[in-house]
């Protein structure tokens, strides 16, 4: 709100309360300048036409005219309603289930609620009792209908306790007409009947008698919109083009006026109905063209015409669409690609979009001459500005002819809108914004090209990956906007997740393979690599002490360079993914060299890989990093180390191949007879089904029993290949590496490459459906063994035969359908959940609440701990604290 | 079939009717009147069973009503081993 503002219209004023209510025709014909007469729009000169539907009363569309009712120019002028007298009534539509819930409840004689006086009173005490909620009142007046209602021609006694008079039975048609007994209703007997209900009837019967009386809900005179609100088009071949509304009115004022004319000439019954009903239906299409039983509207090329309620409803209307979400300025999209040279708290921005957004900036006797040179650059180059704000609100524009003007012109006080600028602060989002990891800040770094570059680390919070997707950016205008955006959302804020205090932010991939080669036993480095591996990762440091010479050259190790990565007064100890779990753990002696082991900022033991600094999971050492030593080491130590690993990975190099599964001869002897013993067994237990020995487990049928077993047998069989194969992928296989490290795949993958893909099924069963009692028509009818079930003895690298690869991908459809069954519901449910919990907030007194107040939790989760807080969910790990304290007591 | 004595069953967790002194201390902690708490309705099994037990108790025959009264709750299933949670007593 600016000064203006506050002098023409005072200080704002906060919103105590809104109350709702149905409009009366006297409010309508209140607000009304003009009744609407006439069905045209315009003459023939293309003049409006008083009187008629875009009557210049109403409101201007036209730039350059001013508003016959409040001389405001076009945008100044919000519109004004109009009206037209209905000649009959007409239900609205929006109403029509509380209008028969109303005559329902109602005498149809004397219009009193059919209740007897006494359990007025009671419903009365229930609803005056202090502090009923919402839907308490709301049960309370269903209860009210539903007992008066039970008097029309329900129980034998269906007579008004009041007056007397017997009741008949009230039918609705939906969706505007209503029968008693066999007697048609007309809008005017309805509205003459809720004329005479009492105030505390309608009380009763939950209409606030202050803001609604139940016979509004009986149109007798009809709002028409402002032209703003239905605004006419005109096409380039000059003809005018009106809205859907205004279609509709037409109608309405056409039907309305047939109406009037055939009443004043004392028509038949018949016709005038006739006439009544269409006039009726007009109006209902008006409000709402999807009711039910009504035959939609349609425009003359056949279109369903967009009415009132079509405005406002769904993901396209005025709610979802226009106000709780809607098009800003100051943003850009396009697509992400990679760049693993840029901090995790930065973000690549084109040059172009740089010079398109802008930053306001407040001149001073500081800045004055820096802003008097980017206004002098001008628009067209950077870093330059696209506008300058005088003091008084007067906006200019800069451009290469006026910017040496306006660079002059600069004072103290002015405001330049310069373009973005390395490290300014920007919100970057990706959609779907499940998260509230999915917006986050980041600094700006200017670049060539086309694209928003961002660092892999921070991929997995934002579920982005670089096949195609886009992303958003915005800039925050004010400083307490940037302020607050730096110091609550930049990315390294968010290391740690809200969900449970785990990492999302970390290594992935080729970071966890690559560490682990830079980590591992025998890595060593020459001086020189030595200064680059410092040089590019950032490191500042004193290069340690060669760990060695060979051939009269020192030489360093990978561990060496890693631990120039850590704080000096870092002690932790963990086990790597690499780890082969043996049953007695020889902790640094480990022969696999699994036992991570840092003592005072040094890796003495161990290798890194995902267990150290994998995003999305219990990673041991970033996890550690962030919580005792803040945010900056965390960042920097992502930073660093991911460059670091790059630049290993590019000297040692990495590799994968087909070969990578490549078995010898004895192991795929070994697999094949682990496999056909496998599957011998299932004969076995196919042998003993039939003849009925099978010893049926608790609860299952012989038939489930043989299920069941026979999958165990062969799961245990692939397990079997599964180990045999994995006791010959060593170490120094590229696949192996990157499934032992976490990087990417899992040993099953590996199994199934190499020794054999397994069972395949659908919904947890083996496959059985296709033919009658049989997988494929190339099997007997009821072979119940391993083959024609869908298991696959081959591997991926030695290819499947036709049944295998048919099998195979009946399971892989399986897949594909969950996924894409599960966003769409998932989706939903959240939505749903979003709505529903939006309102709720843990307060300092550690419950929970709603927005009025109302106790949903007496302490946050019962415990009242913050899971972004905590560790892993645990409000605090003890094992953690009292290993520093034992480190710190020695150190003493 | 046997009536099962839900108070008694170990799903069920305690639920104890605050005396009128015990009330005011809990709306004063929480700084609230009793329409902003959770509500349990008069029909609901625990709170006819503890009605029950009241009537037998009390001298004069006759039905106990505990509308308009707050009911603790205990949980021990909850993640600080022992939750506690206030319901208002609803028709």
């Amino acid at each position: 709100m600016n000064e203006e503002d506050i002098m023409l219209f005072g200080p704002p004023k906060k919103i105590k309360e809104i109350s709702f209510g149905v409009f009366s025709p006297e409010n309508v014909r209140k607000v009304s300048v003009t009744t609407i007469i006439q069905a045209d729009t315009y003459d023939d000169e293309g003049y409006p036409i008083n009187g008629g539907l875009m009557d210049p009363k109403l409101g201007v569309i036209d730039p350059g005219l001013k508003c016959r009712t409040c001389n405001l120019k076009f945008g100044e002028c919000q519109g004004h309603f109009g009206h037209i007298e209905l000649s009959r009534p007409v239900i609205h539509v929006g109403y029509s289930k509380e209008i028969y819930d109303i005559l329902k409840a109602t005498c149809k004689e004397c219009s009193r609620l059919l209740l007897t006086e006494e359990r007025i009173e009671h419903y009365e005490e229930k609803l005056r009792q202090e502090g009923v909620r919402g839907s308490i009142r709301q049960s309370i007046i269903s209860d009210v209908l539903s007992e008066a209602a039970k008097k029309k021609g329900v129980l034998k006694d269906s007579t008004c306790p009041h007056c007397g008079t017997d009741q008949l039975k009230v039918k609705f048609e939906k969706p505007t007409s209503y029968k008693e007994g066999d007697k048609k209703l007309t809008p005017s007997d309805i509205r003459e009947r809720f004329e005479k209900i009492t105030e505390r009837d309608a009380r009763l019967m939950g209409w606030n008698t202050e803001v609604s009386r139940p016979e509004w809900a009986i149109l007798t005179v009809l709002p028409v919109a402002p032209v703003t609100v239905r605004p006419s088009i005109t096409l380039e071949s000059g003809i005018r083009s009106e809205d859907d509304l205004t279609h509709k009115l037409v109608d309405i004022i056409r039907i309305n006026q047939r109406l009037r004319e055939n009443l004043d000439a004392g028509a038949p019954q018949l016709i005038v109905e006739d006439l009544w009903e269409l006039l009726q239906y007009h109006v209902t299409t008006y409000f709402d063209n999807e009711v039910s039983g009504v035959p939609p509207a349609r425009h003359r090329s056949g279109r369903v015409l967009k009415t009132l309620t079509q405005r406002l409803k769904g993901k396209e209307g005025r709610f979802r669409n226009n106000l709780s979400g809607k098009r800003v300025d100051f943003s850009a999209r396009t697509v992400i690609s990679p760049d693993p040279n840029i901090s995790i708290n930065e973000v690549g921005v084109p040059d172009f979009i740089a010079m398109e957004l802008t930053v306001p900036e407040r001149v001073t006797s500081r800045n004055i001459e820096r802003m008097r040179q980017i206004v002098l650059k001008g628009s067209n180059a950077y870093p330059g500005a696209n506008y300058i704000l005088r003091p008084d609100g007067k906006r200019k524009r800069v451009t290469d002819i006026t910017s040496d003007i306006l660079a002059e012109e600069l004072e103290e006080g002015y405001t330049v809108e310069r373009h973005l600028r390395d490290g300014d602060i920007v919100l970057f989002n990706r959609q779907p914004s499940l998260h509230r990891l999915s917006i986050m800040a980041h600094e700006v770094r200017v670049m060539p090209y086309k694209t928003f570059r961002l660092n892999l680390c921070v991929c997995p919070p934002y579920n982005a990956d670089f096949d195609g997707d886009e992303m958003n950016m915005h800039v925050p205008q004010t400083e307490e906007a940037q302020a607050e955006a730096r110091i609550l959302m930049r990315v390294q804020e968010q290391i740690i997740s809200p969900r449970f205090g785990e990492p999302v932010i970390g290594g992935s991939q080729d970071y966890l393979s690559g560490a682990y080669i830079l980590t591992k036993r025998g890595t060593r480095f020459t001086r020189s690599q030595m200064d680059q591996m410092m040089y590019v990762s950032d490191i500042d440091a004193v290069l340690p002490e060669p760990a060695g010479e060979e051939d009269g050259k020192p030489y360093w190790t990978g561990k060496q360079v890693f631990s120039l990565l850590l704080p000096d007064d870092l002690n932790i100890s963990y086990k790597s993914k690499i780890c082969q779990k043996c049953d007695v753990c020889e902790y640094r002696d480990c022969k696999y060299d699994a036992y991570v082991l840092i003592e005072d900022g040094v890796l003495k033991t161990g290798v890194v890989d995902g267990a150290t600094f994998k995003a999305r999971s219990n990673c041991k050492l970033l996890d550690k990093l962030v919580k005792d030593y803040g945010t900056d080491v965390g960042r920097k130590f992502l930073d660093s180390v991911t460059r670091l690993i790059l630049w290993s990975n590019a000297l040692i190099g990495f590799t994968t191949g087909i070969d990578d599964e490549d078995l010898p001869k004895e192991a795929l002897n070994l697999i094949e007879k682990v496999l056909t013993e496998g599957k011998d067994k299932v004969k076995r237990l196919i042998e003993s089904y039939r003849e009925g020995y099978l010893e049926p487990l608790p609860g299952r049928s012989e038939r489930e029993t043989l299920e069941s077993r026979i999958m165990q047998a062969l799961a245990e069989a692939r397990d079997k290949a599964g180990t045999i194969s994995e006791r010959y992928l060593g170490m120094n296989r590229g696949a192996v590496v990157m499934a032992k490290t976490g990087a990417k795949g899992n040993m099953l993958d590996l199994t199934q490459m190499s020794a054999a893909l397994g069972q395949m099924s659908v919904r947890g069963n083996r496959l059985h459906r296709g033919y009658a009692k049989r997988s494929l028509s190339s099997f007997d009818r009821e072979d119940l063994s391993a083959a024609s079930r869908g298991f696959v003895s081959s591997s991926y690298k030695q290819g499947l035969n036709p049944k295998e690869f048919f099998f195979h991908a009946m399971g892989g459809r399986e897949g594909l359908v969950d996924t894409a069954v599960r966003t769409a519901q998932s989706g939903y449910m959240q939505r749903r959940l979003m709505n529903a919990l939006q309102d709720l907030s843990v307060r300092y007194d550690g419950t929970v609440r709603t927005n009025d107040d109302i106790i949903v939790q007496f302490m946050y989760g019962e415990d009242g701990i913050d899971p972004a807080k905590s560790t892993y969910g645990k409000a605090v790990d003890i094992d953690w604290i009292v290993h520093k304290n034992i480190k710190a007591k020695k150190g003493a | 079939m046997s009536k099962v004595n839900i108070v008694e069953h170990e799903l069920v967790p305690q639920h104890i009717v605050l005396s009128p002194e015990e009330e005011e201390v809990v709306l004063k902690k929480y700084n609230i009147d009793r329409n902003n708490l959770p509500l349990i309705k008069s029909t609901d099994p625990i709170i006819q069973e503890l009605e029950e037990q009241l009537a037998e108790q009390s001298e004069d025959e006759g039905k106990v009503s505990l509308k308009g009264r707050i009911i603790k709750i205990i949980r021990n299933n909850s993640p600080a081993g022992e939750g506690v949670y206030y319901r208002y007593v609803i028709e």
